[in-house]
């Protein structure tokens, strides 16, 4: 099997006049936690419909496990799980019924299908819930019992539609410890989502906006080739100061946050700090510092709308 | 083929549990059958009997008297108010107090006697309700030779009709297994109609169209369950039917239980169908009801088939329950071969592989 897991070429998909996802290529390397960051609507779901066949491209191509989709869909299925955005398990049946159904669908039989239920209900704390109905529980349960539907298989490839909304603090970092210890047993993990703290866990990022992959990358590279600096302003009433910086040309975007506000400057600005310094004034003070994810996604999502 | 089959019995265990939880939908498959038997085996009635009329005899005298009893004893009507003039009686009936008036005037005895022929009395009838007026209107041929019993009169009319199959004209082995098609069109399609779209509206579908299971799968999976509780309303309806209307069956049980599941499975094919083509639930159950009415309207369950005008005939020939109506009927009532109901099962086993094959083309293992 080549080390490539999914690959799209020139990927596109209309609505009617809507082009929800526009000319994407992008590869995904085998035996990592990918990212897939964008905004609410930047065409994460649609491209990851695709992917797994439930929804036809309008041009363009996507291969899966080195097999082409949907031409090949129904053996790819096989070996992907997919936690769809929605919570798509059967909500008037228990949490135990639910993953017997789709260990069945699987064709897992009665001694595998009761040992592996038994594994994930254990692994994804669901032991207590096993004989609750799925409509009632909490939006962090629904979660956990959705993953453990998608793994239930095994599956080479996991493709998970943001897999955290409507989850907790504690459950989020206890799934994403999760992700990287099914990673770590040779499993590929897709992760779309719109949260900045998760996209710096993953391996690499494909970064979307309205349609279009404005950037791809590991975090690392994604941080380094930003081109732009970032500055921390510091002092009494940063809010006050906030417009001139949204004002001057050379600024790509300033954000407050607490006492701070958190400028981020063309890379043409040859002194970052001297310019922010001069900008706020006497009784502020600026410093240099590191580029985050944010900031690249902040960057790189404006330099998508310019165009 | 072991993998397919391993799936389909993955959806038909999903639907059995689905359907236990479910207790409302569980409870309309026993309930619907027994509220339907025992609400139309007893109300749909074609026989009229004791219609209540107001009456207003201006003559009082024992021959009149002797017309009254004699035409109370067809049973047809029942003396409910005496009046005094002709003008109320017709009042009584606009005001929609009783059916009909009857009006016997002072000279009726020489009315009877007279050799022109005279009608003896009036019977002024509502004619809103067309089943009851014409059986009333069949009362103006009523025989009436006073000084004897209505039942000694020898049979007047020019033609002698002989009834071959339910002698005693009793609506309940007209209407049980009509009510038997009625019933499995309405659980049957209904159910089925809700099967797929209520998946897509809820969002399991897309779960569903990830995994390995593929549509044909999924539809006979579907299907399965709901045909054992077709064959299990077959059952109860016929069981209730002997119990409480005497309706036994005078053909083969084993050639109407087959007939019954070839509809269960028509219908069943329609309800997928549907539910493969509608936008969601409400859609789908605009759709079945779309569907339904002609079925009772047209099929023959309430109105005779031959009577219908053509266009509606042919109509009616592309309704399911048209060709069932036939097949039980005849089976429940005459006794009818395998043979002599072929037909109606042919256009029930292939209405079931259109409806199947059209859901199949229809249903696309996508979102969109």
């Amino acid at each position: 099997m080549s080390d490539i897991v999914i690959a799209t070429r020139g990927l596109s998909r209309c609505f009617g006049d809507f082009v929800a996802v526009d000319n994407l290529s992008m590869n995904i390397p085998a035996n990592t936690v990918h990212g897939f960051l964008g905004p609410n609507g930047s065409g994460k779901t649609t491209a990851i419909r695709m992917m797994c066949g439930l929804l036809d491209p309008s041009e363009g191509e996507v291969e899966v496990l080195g097999m082409q989709v949907p031409a090949q869909a129904a053996i790819v299925r096989r070996s992907v799980g997919y936690m769809t955005q929605r919570f798509s398990m059967y909500e008037d049946m228990t949490v135990e019924q639910n993953l017997h159904f789709l260990c069945r669908i699987h064709g897992l039989n009665a001694s595998e299908r009761r040992n592996r239920v038994t594994e994930v209900m254990a692994e994804y704390r669901l032991g207590d819930l096993s004989s609750r109905a799925a409509g009632p529980l909490s939006g962090g349960q629904k979660r956990r019992l959705a993953l453990a539907g998608a793994v239930l298989t095994r599956p080479k490839l996991l493709i998970l539609d943001e897999p955290t909304s409507e989850v907790d603090p504690n459950t989020r970092r206890e799934m994403w410890e999760s992700f990287f210890r099914i990673a770590a047993t040779g499993t590929s993990i897709l992760v779309s989502t719109h949260l900045m703290d998760e996209a710096e866990r993953c391996h690499a990022l494909t970064i979307m906006n309205q349609g279009r992959k404005v950037a791809d990358g590991t975090v690392a590279d994604l941080k380094t080739s930003l081109n732009a600096t970032v500055v921390i302003v510091s002092g009494p009433d940063v809010a006050s100061i906030t417009p001139q910086f949204n004002a001057a040309e050379e600024v790509l975007a300033a954000a407050q946050s607490g006492n701070e506000l958190r400028v981020i400057l063309h890379n043409d600005v040859a002194q970052p700090e001297q310019f922010a310094q001069g900008v706020a004034g006497e009784q502020y003070r600026a410093a240099l510092t590191d580029a985050t994810i944010e900031d690249v996604f902040v960057v790189v999502t404006s330099e998508g709308e310019r165009d | 083929m072991l993998a397919s089959l391993k799936r389909m019995l993955a959806v038909f265990m999903k639907e059995i549990i689905q359907l236990k939880n479910d207790r409302l939908t569980f409870a309309m498959v026993v309930v619907i059958p027994l509220i339907q038997l025992l609400l139309f085996g007893y109300t749909i009635n074609t026989d009229v009997r004791d219609v209540p009329i107001a009456l207003v005899d201006e003559a009082g005298t024992s021959f009149s008297r002797q017309f009254i009893h004699d035409l109370e004893a067809t049973q047809v009507i029942r003396v409910a108010a005496q009046l005094a003039v002709p003008d109320e009686a017709a009042q009584a009936v606009t005001d929609g107090d009783y059916s009909a008036g009857l009006i016997i005037p002072a000279d009726i005895e020489r009315r009877f006697y007279a050799e022109a022929g005279e009608p003896l009395a009036q019977l002024v009838v509502d004619g809103s309700d067309t089943v009851m007026a014409s059986a009333l209107k069949a009362l103006a041929g009523f025989p009436f030779s006073p000084g004897e019993v209505v039942a000694n009169q020898a049979r007047q009319g020019t033609l002698a009709v002989t009834l071959l199959y339910n002698p005693e004209q009793r609506a309940a082995l007209f209407t049980v297994p009509g009510l038997l098609g009625v019933i499995l069109t309405m659980t049957m399609t209904m159910f089925t109609a809700i099967a797929i779209v209520r998946e897509r509206e809820r969002g399991n579908m897309e779960l569903l169209i990830a995994t390995p299971v593929k549509p044909l799968e999924l539809m006979v999976g579907k299907l399965v369950p709901y045909m054992v509780i077709g064959m299990v309303q077959v059952a109860i309806i016929l069981l209730l039917g002997h119990w409480l209307f005497d309706v036994t069956v005078v053909g083969s049980y084993l050639l109407l239980a087959f007939s019954c599941l070839v509809f269960v499975f028509a219908n069943l094919g329609l309800g997928l169908l549907i539910s493969t083509r509608a936008p969601n639930q409400l859609g789908a159950m605009q759709m079945f009801i779309f569907f339904f009415l002609p079925s009772i309207l047209l099929s023959g369950f309430m109105f005779p088939f031959v009577a219908m005008p053509q266009v509606a005939q042919w109509l009616a020939e592309v309704l399911p329950m048209t060709h069932f109506l036939r097949v039980v009927r005849g089976i429940v009532l005459r006794d009818a071969p395998l043979t002599a109901v072929s037909g109606d099962l042919l256009f029930l086993g292939g209405f079931f592989l259109l409806t199947l094959g059209l859901s199949l083309l229809g249903f696309r293992q996508k979102l969109d």
